[in-house]
């Protein structure tokens, strides 16, 4: 019994983060119409920063008491910081190196992207060097509660708020403020919507912006339990994709149900079936795509 | 003359929307057939479901006898029935001698072939050479097809249809988005081709000067089912007709639009 | 797919092309005498990769379909060399191509059924979902594939004649240069007939519009689905070739990264014209290796070169040259 709520949690766990980030992916594919490759580097970035400024903090002097670093609610307050830095580099990159390219074939957008990927995985590197950096200072703080006879992580439990808040939020701000029907109106149809008065290039800036800032706190949350490593982009990406795959290209709702379905399989798969357990995602998503192309909430 | 293709109570449906309601329409061999109506009548709805781009919910389509209400495009090509597109379809990459000598290819079969240089095919290339130059465009045999002016791109679009020897020729709107004195060169070209080798053509065409002036009889849809069907003295003569489709505000329209 | 650049084609004269060859091809023959061990070394990879990438342009030029999940046919050549070596104990590199073909038919004939009926991003995220499946599997399945860690392969015999016992560069540099010399001119002249055949010209038709090509008879799926395994087996021909000279195979040839570099190549050289891919393919290997060798943020020089290319040079090198050999001839 213990051992399957642990089991639940940890799924719980996974789709949180993998919402955050297939939703940011799904975002702006809906608005944009693009696929952004570099969309888990910008996770990555995200992760970078916040796992930076924890562990500089965590350590320095100048703050609280000698050798103790800052206290832990401080840490927490700064853990945004990394999915500030995603959406401001999302802001950065929409205009400069995006827009040239909605008028061209399909495949330039995705090397674009591609390229892009290339460049913060090396710009990562640049910053933070090779070795990976930890946050777990936070993770650490937070203790652990018992499940059963079993210790469990109190700070994951933060992450699946976080997940569940940020679920509820990206409802209400796309269903319920004149953000989110303008936001709708550009997705289902850009030219309509530019004739009725509507800035198109500005709904772009402002989607792609929300959609790094979701990667961003993915990775912010996520560091202080993972470490921030290189490749951690690319790997979120692919099973990002898995999510939006199953889940359906552009579809908030889609991403959710994706998170939830790669969470519970993933946590199954390293629990009973490590060896096919990526296997048996990306099967699943080649299933999906091949019974229902627009994926499980997606439109034909 | 005798019945080159026969529906039998053909049935569309689009959700709520009934495209083709219960329709029976007959082309007879030889003949150049001019389908009017106004836009949502069914017209290009009908000429979909002949060519095979739709299947038909409920009835029959008789193809020289046989039931083709089923089969696939490829099958309905080779029994004879080919179409052209009111949006013209090309293969803008490829020259206007490429877009013909493809059709030629498909209709000997000789697209299975991967090992051979197309360009060798000394026969097709005579032939599709000879096809442009019957709707002529020979002089724009290397110009890409997506660098043709869109007159020529309607002559194209049929050309690519007659290459592959049908029976039956579906045009859709073959003179649309095309300028006024351009239509009729365009229709003169198509109809002496279609009429030398025999073929039947079934037009649907909005302009009422092209319709009544190239086609022996005239079939007027409206609402997804058949409001006239005669030839152009009878039609210019139907009350019906008048007041549904010619009478009412329906002007020619310059541009594209739904069939 | 996208906007018509030139309108009138030059008049088709593939001789006088072949003349542009010869000296090429001269160069080609003479390297491995004078040039340094290193560069005929280079050069062979940028070969290897040049048969992958005029592979997987046959979908992308040819038929309109970007795959993002060639890795996966790449890899399944160069594995299925390995574990013939490592289960069979076979040496012959003969064999090794045979056995490499069968394998990339076996596995592209089953990827495209799955894959042929989609279009745009859906094909590429369905190639990018199939190719990580088999990644996946390399990377778990330790005991058959070495894992992370790869598999090892010895020099193989050439022609049942020729071995690499002894000094390994020098059979690389020399017999195994000209053998993938061979292979690579062979598959050239292959690919330039299938894409000038009449096979070819119904998947431009495809790629061009697919409504229409329906309707002068071609079975779409059917034509894509050949296309396919057709260009999967250069692509796992390529990945053969590629093993003996690499001395190993690791799961990194079966990312979806990799299949990102094959992409690169294509679009580097130019994929709208048929020696692009080539050209583009033996460009990025220096591109990459020079890079490589001179910082370790070669990814960053690289994407910098991708998103440049992408943004002014769309056609890629030979494109580009095209256009300006063009414009050059044009005044007169």
């Amino acid at each position: 019994m213990d051992i399957a709520l642990i089991h639940v949690f940890n799924a719980l766990l996974y789709a949180s983060v993998l919402f955050l980030i297939a939703g940011g992916l799904s975002l702006i594919y809906g608005v944009m119409r693009i696929v952004n490759l570099a969309h888990g580097n910008l996770y990555a970035f995200g992760a970078y920063v916040s796992a930076w400024i924890i562990g500089y903090l965590s350590t320095s002097v100048a703050v609280g008491e000698a050798g103790s670093g800052a206290p832990t609610w401080v840490l927490l307050a700064l853990l945004p910081a990394g999915a500030l830095a995603a959406a401001a580099a999302g802001a950065l990159l929409e205009p400069t190196l995006l827009r040239p390219f909605y008028k061209r074939a399909e495949e330039y957008q995705l090397l674009v992207t591609f390229g892009l990927l290339m460049i913060i995985d090396d710009v990562i590197r640049f910053l933070w060097g090779p070795y990976p950096l930890s946050a777990s200072v936070v993770f650490e703080n937070f203790g652990s509660v018992t499940v059963g006879d079993t210790l469990y992580p109190t700070y994951n439990f933060l992450v699946i708020g976080v997940g569940a808040l940020a679920a509820v939020f990206l409802w209400a701000f796309i269903y319920r403020t004149r953000f989110g029907v303008v936001l709708r109106a550009t997705s289902q149809d850009m030219r309509m919507s530019a004739a009725l008065g509507v800035n198109v290039n500005r709904v772009y800036v402002q989607a792609f912006t929300l959609g790094c800032f979701m990667a961003g706190l993915g990775g912010a949350i996520i560091v202080p339990s993972q470490s921030a490593v290189l490749g951690m982009g690319v790997d979120a990406l692919i099973l990002s994709f898995i999510v939006v795959v199953i889940g359906g290209l552009g579809s908030l709702e889609g991403a959710l149900l994706g998170a939830l379905i790669v969470g519970v399989v993933r946590e199954a798969g390293i629990t009973w079936f490590p060896e096919v357990e990526l296997a048996v995602l990306y099967l699943m998503a080649a299933a999906v795509l091949l019974v229902r192309p627009a994926g499980l909430f997606g439109r034909a | 003359m005798s019945v080159l293709l026969e529906t039998k109570a053909v049935v569309k449906q689009f959700g709520e929307f009934r495209a083709v309601d219960r329709v029976d329409f007959r082309v007879q061999e030889g003949e150049v057939l001019a389908l009017i109506g106004s836009n949502g009548a069914g017209k290009t709805t009908l000429v979909n479901l002949i060519s095979g781009l739709l299947t038909a919910d409920e009835g029959h389509i008789l193809f020289r006898g046989h039931d083709v209400t089923k089969q696939p495009v490829k099958e309905r090509i080779r029994a004879g029935i080919a179409r052209s597109f009111q949006l013209v379809n090309l293969f803008d990459q490829l020259s206007a001698l490429d877009n013909v000598a493809l059709a030629i290819f498909s209709r000997q079969g000789k697209t299975r072939r991967l090992l051979s240089l197309a360009d060798a095919d000394r026969p097709v290339w005579q032939e599709a050479t000879d096809v442009l130059a019957l709707f002529r465009l020979d002089a724009h045999a290397r110009t890409l097809a997506g660098g043709l002016s869109q007159g020529e791109r309607k002559l194209l679009d049929v050309a690519i249809a007659y290459a592959l020897k049908p029976k039956l020729l579906f045009l859709d709107e073959p003179t649309s988005g095309v300028g006024t004195r351009e239509k009729a060169p365009i229709m003169d070209t198509i109809v002496s081709v279609v009429r030398s080798e025999g073929i039947s053509a079934a037009i649907i065409e909005h302009d009422m000067d092209v319709v009544f002036s190239y086609s022996d009889r005239i079939v007027a849809m409206h609402q997804g089912t058949i409001l006239a069907d005669g030839t152009p003295d009878q039609i210019r003569r139907d009350e019906k007709v008048l007041t549904t489709l010619i009478g009412t505000p329906e002007p020619p329209r310059p541009s594209q639009g739904g069939g | 797919m996208s906007t018509v650049t030139t309108v009138v084609i030059p008049a088709r004269s593939p001789i006088r092309r072949l003349w542009y060859a010869a000296p090429v091809l001269a160069v080609l023959l003479v390297l491995p005498w004078v040039a340094e061990q290193y560069q005929t070394i280079l050069l062979a990879y940028g070969l290897v990769m040049a048969i992958a990438a005029i592979g997987f342009n046959l979908l992308l030029g040819y038929t309109g379909l970007l795959s993002f999940g060639h890795s996966a046919y790449f890899g399944v050549g160069a594995y299925a060399v390995a574990l013939m070596v490592k289960y069979l104990g076979v040496v012959s590199m003969e064999l090794h191509l045979l056995g490499a073909i069968a394998a990339s038919v076996l596995v592209t004939a089953i990827f495209g059924i799955a894959c042929v009926r989609y279009t745009r991003i859906f094909f590429s995220i369905l190639t990018m979902a199939l190719s990580q499946v088999l990644w996946s599997l390399a990377f778990k399945f330790f005991w058959v594939t070495g894992g992370t860690d790869g598999l090892r392969v010895p020099t193989p015999t050439l022609l049942g004649v020729v071995t690499g016992k002894g000094d390994k560069t020098a059979f690389l540099v020399h017999q195994y240069y000209y053998y993938v010399l061979g292979v690579f001119l062979v598959c050239v002249a292959i690919m330039w007939v299938i894409v000038n055949s009449p096979f070819g010209r119904a998947l431009q038709a495809i790629r061009d519009n697919e409504t229409r090509a329906q309707f002068v008879g071609i079975p779409i799926w059917r034509y894509r689905w050949v296309a396919f395994m057709l260009s999967g087996v250069f692509t796992g021909v390529a990945g053969a070739l590629w093993v003996p000279l690499n001395g190993l195979t690791t799961p990194d040839i079966l990312h979806w990264t990799f299949s990102g570099k094959i992409v690169f190549m294509a679009v580097l050289g130019g994929f709208r014209t048929f020696v692009g891919p080539i050209v583009g393919a033996v460009v990025y290997n220096y591109l990459e290796s020079y890079a490589v060798g001179y910082t370790v943020y070669w990814q960053l020089f690289l994407g910098v070169i991708l998103v440049v290319l992408v943004l002014s040079l769309p056609t890629g090198i030979v494109g580009t040259a095209e256009r300006l050999m063009a414009r050059r001839r044009g005044p007169r």
